[in-house]
């Protein structure tokens, strides 16, 4: 018998491709059919944002091993980054071609803010990242909403205390208006954007984490000391991993900015609360499984909307579910308990 | 690895309770909701009895009713909810019953959106909302685009009602502003002023800038403006210090009234007493919990709705708002009672019927808005133009010997 030429790593990386794949035919079906609600249709490109979200996430907590509380941060400087630079050139460039610069940019943006964050705070061992990113949320949000940035024939203004210390001319223009934030960035984002953002996210994860240096990076994580002592330079991959995974975050949030008209920096959208949200993704689909953090980022996105019909009390409903999602999927006599039915099928296929 | 995962599970759990928290706080909102949820209902069903055939007008509500704007949802939802019974009670639009459904958006525009589909396919014809500004603008991105017919009570900022099919009732920000400008500079009430504002909170960096904008042509000075930011919103000496330095006679508060009611103790506390004016987001502040109500003497503010009014419209509202929810109404009540009406008003002007498309509810909606004349809560006489902007006049009113008084 000849031995197929896949390994299990590439087959599983294919599952998650066609799983991707798969979704988006069966969604595009139903939009060309007209079978879809509304709300559905409005929930496509979020869910394509937060997918995104999980899977940067999972890269930084499940392969590198550190944890990081300021994912949204990321997000937030790469959203107004992106969404600022097509407020400016919005009719100087064909569309397409303003947002795929402005994706890039918010990619740039956000990388170079995690290099920053990453070059001071991964060389210490311990729990430092954490504290550190929690605070760079934080101060990134309480940043922008101070920002004031006019723009007018004489070139840009900056203000941190108000509007009108801009002193900009008649025709000048507020593109960033502190808690205001951004108002009429063009509407760019779609479905089929977002899946091909999607799949260029997983590519450059799957390809890192199964690459030499994907390798260095998850030996750091399993024994420090090992990986130190065969000359890997921890310092480097560290940094890697972390200003990828805040770099696609970067890209997530570009998205976000011109899927909504406005932008505002809230506790709500860009604060501590998202970079939770966006953790428990992670941990309940699995710390270090690219795939359960997409079908978690699904469900616990859809789930508070499907739960609508609840009216307040879904806020309750869905704490509960959480909690016994988590306990389902992890538990170990839940676990045991899977193990134990597979093995019984199993048996049961035997014996017929 | 192994601190790594106590942490997390900390972190998580933490996140949990915070959760759960959420949602029990919230509970007593959902509450309310659901016992006015019947009650619609079958004030439905019975009008709908009349005329079966006719069916009914679907009129949609946005808003937060959870979190921490949902004092404001919540008063949105349950005045829109007592409009909507009025009407049907008394025959509904052109002897057509109203629908009403209300969605929580927890002050998020992405949630608001979310808000907005779902009401989208339940079939909402006509759109009451949404509650605050910042979900407005994005929410009107689709109306815009839908065709949709959008009146919003309360969102103020001046991009909600960019579109043309956008309405609203309450005043935008920078009318607010210049409005209170205007006004203390004509009546002469002080030369020196002092402005303390929330720089995070788009209501009020959005007055305090048109304010400074009208105050250069007024014969008064502003001798200091100072923020502070809603994570920063307990102690207000050195804003207090800094007005009281520069001999402020008037400090003015375009800011809601539980910090401005933290304000009055502490100028209070330090010995200063200016003359204090503030804008609609300071009513309210008579009802503050553990505030000693003698402080608010002589506060004077604008806003277009008092509950104390003495006119008969008026007292009826809050009676029967005070017996249904337990509740002094506020100035958002108002204004989503006042925005029911006008649908009301403007749709037996257009002659709408239940079995047009949103698209063209909106298309008659839009002219007949602007022919309406409504004597509501929030003015009298209100009449609307093609730019979404209502026209009222802003009342001033002061708090003597503990009600607001108008002046």
């Amino acid at each position: 018998m000849k031995k197929m030429n896949i390994t299990k790593t590439t087959k599983n990386n294919l599952i998650t491709y066609l799983m991707v794949l798969l979704a988006y035919l069966a969604v595009q079906m139903l939009l060309l059919t007209g079978n879809i609600s509304s709300l559905m249709k409005g929930l496509l490109v979020p869910l394509c944002i937060y997918v995104m979200l999980a899977i940067s996430l999972n890269l930084t907590v499940g392969i590198l091993g550190e944890l990081s509380l300021g994912h949204a941060g990321f997000m937030c400087v790469g959203a107004f980054s992106g969404a600022f630079f097509s407020k400016c050139m919005d009719g100087l460039m064909p569309d397409s071609l303003r947002f795929l610069a402005a994706l890039l940019i918010g990619a740039a943006v956000a990388g170079i803010f995690g290099i920053l964050i990453g070059i001071p705070v991964l060389r210490l061992k311990g729990d430092y990242l954490a504290i550190v990113t929690l605070a760079f949320g934080e101060i990134i949000k309480n940043l922008v909403n101070v920002l004031y940035i006019g723009k007018d024939k004489n070139g840009f203004h900056f203000s941190m205390k108000d509007s009108i210390s801009l002193h900009l001319d008649a025709e000048g223009q507020v593109i960033v208006n502190g808690a205001q934030g951004i108002t009429g960035t063009p509407h760019d984002a779609s479905f089929t954007i977002g899946i091909i953002l999607i799949f260029i996210s997983l590519f450059i994860i799957l390809n890192l984490i199964n690459s030499r240096d994907g390798r260095a990076i998850m030996s750091i994580r399993d024994n420090r000391i090992a990986a130190e002592s065969i000359g890997i330079n921890i310092t480097k991959y560290k940094l890697m991993a972390f200003s990828i995974s805040a770099s696609i975050a970067g890209v997530a949030g570009v998205l976000y900015a011109h899927n909504l008209s406005t932008l505002t920096a809230l506790p709500k959208n860009f604060g501590y609360n998202m970079s939770i949200m966006i953790l428990v993704f992670v941990v309940l689909g699995g710390i270090g499984n690219i795939r359960g953090s997409i079908i978690s980022a699904i469900i616990l996105t859809l789930l508070p909307e499907l739960l609508r019909g609840l009216s307040d009390y879904r806020m309750l409903i869905y704490a509960i579910v959480l909690i016994a999602m988590m306990l389902l999927n992890w538990s170990p006599k839940a676990i045991e308990w899977k193990e134990g039915l597979k093995r019984h099928s199993k048996k049961e296929k035997e014996v017929k | 690895m192994k601190k790594f995962n106590k942490v997390m599970s900390v972190v998580m759990a933490s996140a949990m309770a915070a959760a759960l928290f959420a949602g029990c706080g919230n509970a007593d909102a959902g509450t309310q909701a659901a016992d006015s949820e019947p009650a619609t209902e079958s004030v439905a069903s019975e009008a709908g009895g009349d005329s079966a055939a006719a069916g009914a007008f679907k009129i949609g509500g946005i808003g937060p009713t959870t979190g921490s704007a949902a004092v404001y949802g919540v008063a949105v939802q349950n005045a829109a909810q007592l409009a909507v019974d009025e009407i049907n009670a008394a025959g509904g639009i052109n002897g057509v019953p109203i629908e009403f459904k209300f969605e929580d958006d927890e002050c998020d525009a992405e949630k608001s959106v979310n808000a907005y589909n779902t009401l989208k396919d339940w079939g909402m014809q006509m759109l009451m909302g949404t509650v605050t500004s910042g979900c407005s603008v994005a929410v009107s991105e689709n109306t815009a685009q839908d065709n949709m017919f959008q009146l919003t009570p309360s969102g103020s900022s001046v991009d909600c009602v960019k579109y043309d099919n956008a309405f609203r009732v309450c005043f935008s920000d920078p009318n607010q502003g210049a409005a209170s400008a205007l006004y203390i500079g004509e009546n002469a009430i002080a030369s020196k002023i002092a402005v303390i504002y929330d720089s995070s909170d788009i209501y009020s960096s959005g007055i305090y800038e048109k304010f400074t904008a009208e105050a250069a042509n007024q014969p008064f000075e502003i001798v200091s403006a100072e923020a502070f930011t809603a994570d920063n919103k307990t102690d207000f000496s050195v804003q207090l210090q800094k007005a009281k330095d520069a001999g402020a006679e008037l400090v003015f508060l375009p800011i809601y009234y539980t910090e401005a009611s933290l304000i009055l103790s502490q100028a209070s506390t330090m010995g200063y007493s200016p003359i204090f004016f503030g804008c609609d987001g300071l009513d309210g502040i008579l009802n503050v919990e553990n505030f000693d109500t003698s402080l608010a003497e002589g506060v004077m503010l604008l806003t277009p709705f008092a509950a104390d009014a003495e006119d008969e419209l008026t007292k009826n509202f809050v009676t029967t708002y005070k017996e249904k929810f337990g509740d002094t109404p506020n100035q958002f009540a108002a204004d989503a009672y006042d925005a029911i009406y006008a649908i009301k008003a403007a749709g037996e002007k257009a002659g709408i019927t239940p079995d047009m498309d949103m698209s063209a509810i909106c298309e008659a909606m839009k002219g007949a808005m602007t022919e309406i004349t409504l004597d509501g809560l929030t003015g009298v006489g209100m009449t609307w133009d093609a730019s979404g902007e209502p026209n009222k006049a802003p009342k001033a009113v002061q708090i003597k010997d503990g009600v607001y008084t108008a002046m």
